[in-house]
């Protein structure tokens, strides 16, 4: 078996890459080459997602196991990892709506794909979307909902942003189980989307220069 | 060999036992139940038939919110009975929908949120995952005892009225007077589990309550014509331990951690979700039997994975019931294309496959064959659509899904929100342009 952490990952090798993250600490090496490596790791990992060889399930259990090497690492770290971020990405449940499982599956592809995430949580009223859009000057903004009774919450935040005249600034897409091109029609909001890494790659067609 | 389905079907045909108002509503009430009885065996029908799943719809159309509908079961039976007369569905499922929120109250039940409690009073109620139960509280355990489980771990965890009843002894020590009830049956008189026992007596009542309105409500509907919408419930063994137990993070990295653990429970919940389906089937004489797939979607698990936690204990479930002669309802919530071919392996004309979302002709091309179709109407057109949209839609999937029979119109999930006259359209629109000639 290979102790390259990268690899390990990918193969969501749980034990081994806590093991191999264990070694190289105690063997002194820099901890930002570490959380490196792990993000190299999550790059691939999405990377198979979009390709349709791995599912939700492996995205789960990577980052499972990310966030246990993060925490072996992190207290190792000097200083917080500086990398460069692609972008400023608002997200959360509209109002009313307590659903969480796929927008955090988005929010984590988002960040481990490079984007500063600003994940508001469920039942977020319009008005906190748009504060958190005014206070970080979000370039994107992220809808998540469940169920039919939030369509009208989908296109009252939208109305929200525009309002607020944000709308020039802010791209917003939309998703969740019951969201499809019609609710972007009549949300107002600029796409739809079906799944996390569809979200991401969205979200670098608009302002990560993909 | 005896074909129990059909058996079973003919005599839900029959009416036997019904007392109807007139005339008139016996012959509609066979001529709707042979429509249904015949789409499920492949047979060509008089025309497809239309069967919306009403969620909160039929109260929030008729002025109500959704809290009222949850709190007042009365109210929430007029207004269900108010949209079957205006509608005339071929079957109906009457107020079912509006769960009874004082029984949830009574239990302090925390895996839902009702409307009025949380979320806003027109809002359809919301179930609330979390991994309520570890994996190390629960495969041992459950693989152990499914009951004392129950007893003493899931329902104390969900419900914060019941949280005391972690303290009883297992029943499956419950072995006489000089053994074990003389001391341990004093955990029964420990003033906070007696208050646990009276929250279960207050939930009894509350559920005794809705039943009998539900019962009266199901005569009602029958005797005026209309097949009642199904028989029993049943699930996904997958489902119920990633729903209920383990959360969706939960079961999925359990796959990897322990997957023979899990392959154990789900084989194990396989005999207990066959005789959940069929007690209440049996009880109502209602051929179907419904399941609500959450998580085998597309993308939810890779194919392999599908075919190994996820499709083969819900065909072994499904299999029990065809053999008692009963008619698997498979609403499979999400996206469904991926899975077309493996969920094709099922004896023919016994089942009812109902999309939320698939490739509509891939479905046909593949299942045409095997099962009847359901769905066909996104819960998007018929909240915001314009009328043309929903003709559109219809005429699409009657004319794909519904060529040669096999498929029943509806909206692909539950829904609520929707606007009076697409819904009127949708029905209206089958009855007209669905007819077979």
């Amino acid at each position: 078996m290979t102790d390259n952490l990268i690899t390990l990952l990918v193969e969501l090798k749980e034990q081994d890459c806590l093991r191999v993250t264990g070694e190289r600490l105690e063997a002194g090496e820099d901890p930002h080459k570490i959380v490196e490596d792990a993000r190299e790791a999550m790059k691939i990992v999405g990377q198979r997602f979009a390709d349709n060889v791995y599912f939700i399930p492996d995205l789960v259990y990577s980052g499972k196991i990310l966030e246990q090497i993060s925490d072996i690492v992190k207290p190792e770290l000097s200083q917080k990892s500086q990398t460069k971020r692609l972008g400023k990405f608002v997200i959360g449940s509209v109002a009313g709506d307590l659903h969480d499982i796929g927008k955090n599956l988005v929010s984590f592809m988002l960040d481990v794909s490079g984007f500063e995430v600003f994940d508001l949580g469920v039942d977020v009223p319009a008005q906190a979307f748009v504060d958190k859009i005014k206070e970080v000057e979000a370039e994107v903004l992220g809808l998540s909902g469940f169920l039919t009774s939030v369509y009208q919450a989908m296109k009252d935040t939208v109305e929200a942003v525009k309002t607020a005249g944000l709308r020039d600034q802010v791209k917003i897409m939309i998703g969740g189980g019951v969201m499809d091109d019609e609710v972007k029609k009549f949300s107002g909001a600029d796409a739809y989307r079906p799944d996390a890494m569809a979200a991401v790659t969205l979200a670098k067609e608009w302002i990560g220069g993909a | 060999m005896a074909d129990k389905t059909r058996e079973n079907l003919e005599r839900w045909c029959s009416g036997e036992g019904i007392d109807f108002i007139n005339g008139e509503a016996e012959a509609a009430y066979k001529r709707r139940a042979r429509r249904i009885a015949d789409v499920i065996q492949l047979k060509i029908p008089d025309r497809v038939p239309i069967v919306p799943s009403f969620g909160m719809f039929p109260y929030l159309d008729n002025g109500l919110t959704c809290e009222e509908a949850v709190f007042d079961y009365e109210k929430a039976h007029q207004a269900a009975m108010k949209t079957l007369e205006e509608f005339e569905p071929d079957m109906f499922l009457g107020s079912g929908y509006a769960f009874p929120a004082p029984l949830f109250e009574a239990l302090g039940y925390k895996q839902l949120r009702w409307p009025g409690q949380e979320i806003p009073a027109h809002y359809v109620y919301q179930f609330v995952e979390d991994e309520y139960v570890k994996a190390e509280e629960f495969y041992d355990h459950y693989l152990g005892d499914p009951s004392d489980f129950m007893l003493r771990v899931y329902l104390p965890r969900v419900c914060s009225q019941l949280t005391p009843l972690e303290r009883i002894r297992p029943f499956a020590e419950s072995f006489g007077y000089y053994l074990t009830m003389c001391g341990s049956y004093a955990y029964f008189g420990i003033p906070e589990v007696q208050e646990a026992l009276k929250a279960l007596m207050k939930a009894g009542e509350e559920s005794l309550k809705w039943v009998s309105i539900l019962g009266k409500q199901a005569e009602e509907i029958v005797s005026r014509g209309f097949p009642l919408f199904e028989g029993g419930e049943s699930a996904a063994p997958y489902d119920l331990v990633g729903d209920w137990f383990r959360g969706t993070a939960g079961v999925m990295t359990d796959m990897y951690r322990c997957p023979d653990k899990l392959l154990a429970v789900v084989e194990k919940l396989v005999p207990i979700s066959i005789k959940m389906g069929l007690d209440l089937a049996k009880d109502t004489g209602h051929p179907i039997i419904g399941f609500m797939l959450h998580k085998g979607a597309d993308g939810f698990m890779s194919p392999e994975q599908f075919n190994t936690f996820y499709w083969p204990p819900l065909k072994k479930v499904m299999m029990g019931l065809i053999e008692e002669g009963f008619v698997p309802l498979l609403l499979c919530e999400g996206e469904y294309t991926s899975r077309l071919e493996t969920i094709a392996d099922i004896p023919k004309g016994k089942c009812i496959y109902w999309f939320e979302k698939v490739d509509w002709a891939r479905a046909k091309e593949i299942l045409g064959e095997t099962v009847c179709i359901r769905g066909g109407v996104p819960a998007s057109i018929l909240f915001s659509g314009t009328i043309q949209q929903m003709k559109d839609c219809l005429k699409e999937v009657i004319d794909v899904v519904g060529k040669g029979g096999g498929l029943i119109v509806d909206c692909g999930l539950w829904f609520d929100e929707a606007k009076h006259e697409n819904v009127k359209t949708m029905v209206e629109f089958t009855k007209e342009y669905g007819v077979y000639r």
